[in-house]
């Protein structure tokens, strides 16, 4: 992490040309229509985030995180406002293979064991080779702690494994932008709590950016280096926190005064949303 | 689980051993026992069907006994084998061009919805003409030899399997859709490494349906106008009172159908290895 962070700070003398943004939204507005209603799933969002940083975003449900996600992947289209995902249009990140993306459920291909579905993004979309260096499907499921389940199919791994799985699948080819949506809803505390220490650890070891939505305040406030608060209906930004604990973090950081004091401020703040 | 997740026991207790070993033999009482209960069902089936011919008197040529039966299909066995042949080739034919019209169709819809629109209600109008009646029109179409015979098992085949089939490949996971786009994937891509496979249970569960209708529809066909054939043995014992015969001739074709049925379940179980999510 620090490696990366410093490249985003190493701007050549004078800063004319600093390294590009992770994501630049300037007045993103989402609309949809349906044929009962029109519902406003974003309005005016504006928000900048620097290459190799942590954000977490926290909001009522129906505040238009995924929305968020959604665009930036090139998933929905604005309907006003624009994006640049690391200087470049969405969709052109998303063919440059720049972004990676973790869903709620781990979406896995139920027919494809461990490695085979973490290895997917290299048959389609063109069967890209992986760069030189970068981390093979097996290194991956090393990373994310499977080493010896390659050859398990996902109706044979619990909930958090295949969360794991998902995870090396959409680290693979190693994006610069990784989006995780609500990953770890649906698993039991202490797995979450697991899963949330070892993410930071992939986070400082990969160097990659990564926006997280959540519906926990303590996961919020625990895992970004700043939270962006959403309030709803519309969807809009409410405040963006930044969060001043130390790194690199470990759970016993709950505990401390200033991490109390910060959920605190979060969950008052979420009251107002 | 630890954070290096825990692998597989390699190692595990004599005791926890001892306890696989025996939930494995009661799952394999539980499997034989599955397979051995039918068999008594129908002796008992068989035995009341005795009775009842033997308690009644039932003359011969309105219903034979078992055991008369029994001894007609041993004595016309070659006969039989010989008529079966026929039907069998209809079915099996028929079955695989029905499948195969239907699953192109299935794909085709999938990915033109205005074509999907254009010929679905067609297709359930020609469904909803009964067979009997397709029968007679597809014999004047196409003569008296194998054609309208697998023609017509084709047809029956085809409704249900071109319905479950656009059902399976439209029942993909939203988010693994989202995924492929993510990934930049291809309509093509998207189709052989999501959609077919999502597909398959579904299609199996049609397949299976199908084996047996297949031969219904060959029989049918061989009805309307036929020497040779199943259903045309069923005829000619009928008109004959051979009553005898005409039980042999309907065992005969039912066995082929389960025959056919199992090797389609057999091809499922080795296709279909994965736990079916939302299987029907
Ligand atoms: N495809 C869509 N069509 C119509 N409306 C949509 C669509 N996707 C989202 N919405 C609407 O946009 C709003 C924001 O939805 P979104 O899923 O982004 O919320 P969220 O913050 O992720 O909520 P949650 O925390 O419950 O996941 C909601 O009111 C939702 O009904
Ligand atoms: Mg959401």
């Amino acid at each position: 992490m620090a490696a990366a962070l410093d490249m985003a700070q190493d701007a050549p003398p004078g800063g004319v040309t600093a390294a590009p943004l992770a994501l630049d939204c300037r007045d993103v507005t989402v609309r949809f229509m349906s044929e009962r209603r029109a519902v406003t799933a974003l309005e005016g969002v504006s928000l900048s985030l620097e290459s190799g940083s942590f954000l977490t975003l926290l909001g009522p449900s129906g505040c238009g995180k995924s929305t968020l996600l959604r665009v930036v992947a090139d998933i929905v289209q604005p309907s006003a406002g624009s994006v640049s995902v690391l200087g470049r249009t969405p969709a052109q990140a998303r063919q440059n293979r720049d972004i990676g993306f973790v869903f709620q459920d781990a979406s896995l291909l139920p027919w494809r064991n461990a490695i085979d579905n973490v290895r997917l993004p290299l048959e389609v979309g063109g069967r890209r080779e992986l760069p030189a260096g970068a981390m093979r499907p097996q290194d991956l499921l090393d990373l994310v702690g499977l080493s010896g389940w390659e050859k398990a199919l996902p109706h044979e791994l619990s909930g958090g494994m295949r969360q794991r799985v998902a995870i090396a699948r959409a680290l693979l080819g190693g994006p610069r932008l990784l989006l995780m949506d609500e990953p770890f809803g649906a698993l039991d505390e202490i797995t979450r709590d697991r899963l949330n220490e070892e993410l930071l650890r992939i986070w400082a070891e990969t160097g990659t950016t990564i926006i997280f939505v959540t519906h926990s305040i303590y996961e919020a406030a625990f895992l970004g280096q700043k939270v962006l608060m959403l309030a709803a209906r519309p969807g809009r930004v409410r405040e963006l926190v930044a969060v001043s604990l130390p790194e690199p973090r470990r759970l016993a950081v709950r505990e401390s005064p200033e991490f109390v004091a910060l959920a605190a401020r979060l969950r008052a703040l979420l009251e107002t949303c | 689980m630890s954070l290096q997740a825990t692998m597989p026991a390699t190692s595990a207790a004599a005791t926890a051993d001892a306890m696989d070993a025996a939930w494995l033999a009661a799952q394999q009482r539980l499997r034989w026992r599955r397979r051995i209960m039918p068999l008594f069902g129908g002796a008992a089936l068989l035995f009341v069907w005795w009775a009842l011919v033997a308690v009644f008197q039932v003359r011969p040529f309105i219903a034979p006994s078992p055991e008369v039966v029994a001894i007609t299909f041993y004595q016309k066995f070659g006969m039989l084998m010989q008529n079966l042949w026929p039907t069998a080739i209809e079915a099996v034919c028929g079955f695989l061009l029905g499948n195969f019209a239907a699953i192109t169709l299935a794909t085709v819809f999938v990915h033109r919805k205005a074509v999907d629109e254009a010929f679905f209600p067609i297709a359930v109008l020609i469904n909803s003409i009964p067979v009997v009646a397709k029968a007679p029109i597809l014999v004047l179409l196409m003569g008296n030899g194998l054609s309208p015979k697998i023609a017509i098992a084709g047809i029956i085949v085809f409704f249900p399997t071109l319905v479950n089939m656009v059902r399976g490949l439209e029942a993909v996971n939203p988010q693994a859709m989202e995924l492929m786009h993510v990934l930049s994937a291809t309509k093509w891509e998207v189709f052989m490494k999501l959609r077919l496979q999502t597909s398959l249970p579904f299609l199996f569960s049609a397949l299976k349906i199908a084996a047996s209708t297949a031969v219904v529809g060959a029989i049918v066909g061989e009805w309307i106008g036929s020497q040779e054939g199943i259903g045309a043995l069923i005829i000619q014992a009928t008109y004959n009172f051979d009553s005898a015969l005409l039980y042999a001739t309907v065992l005969c074709g039912s066995f082929f159908s389960i025959l056919f049925f199992l090797t389609i379940r057999l091809i499922e179980r080795f296709v279909v290895r994965w736990q079916p999510e939302g299987a029907p």
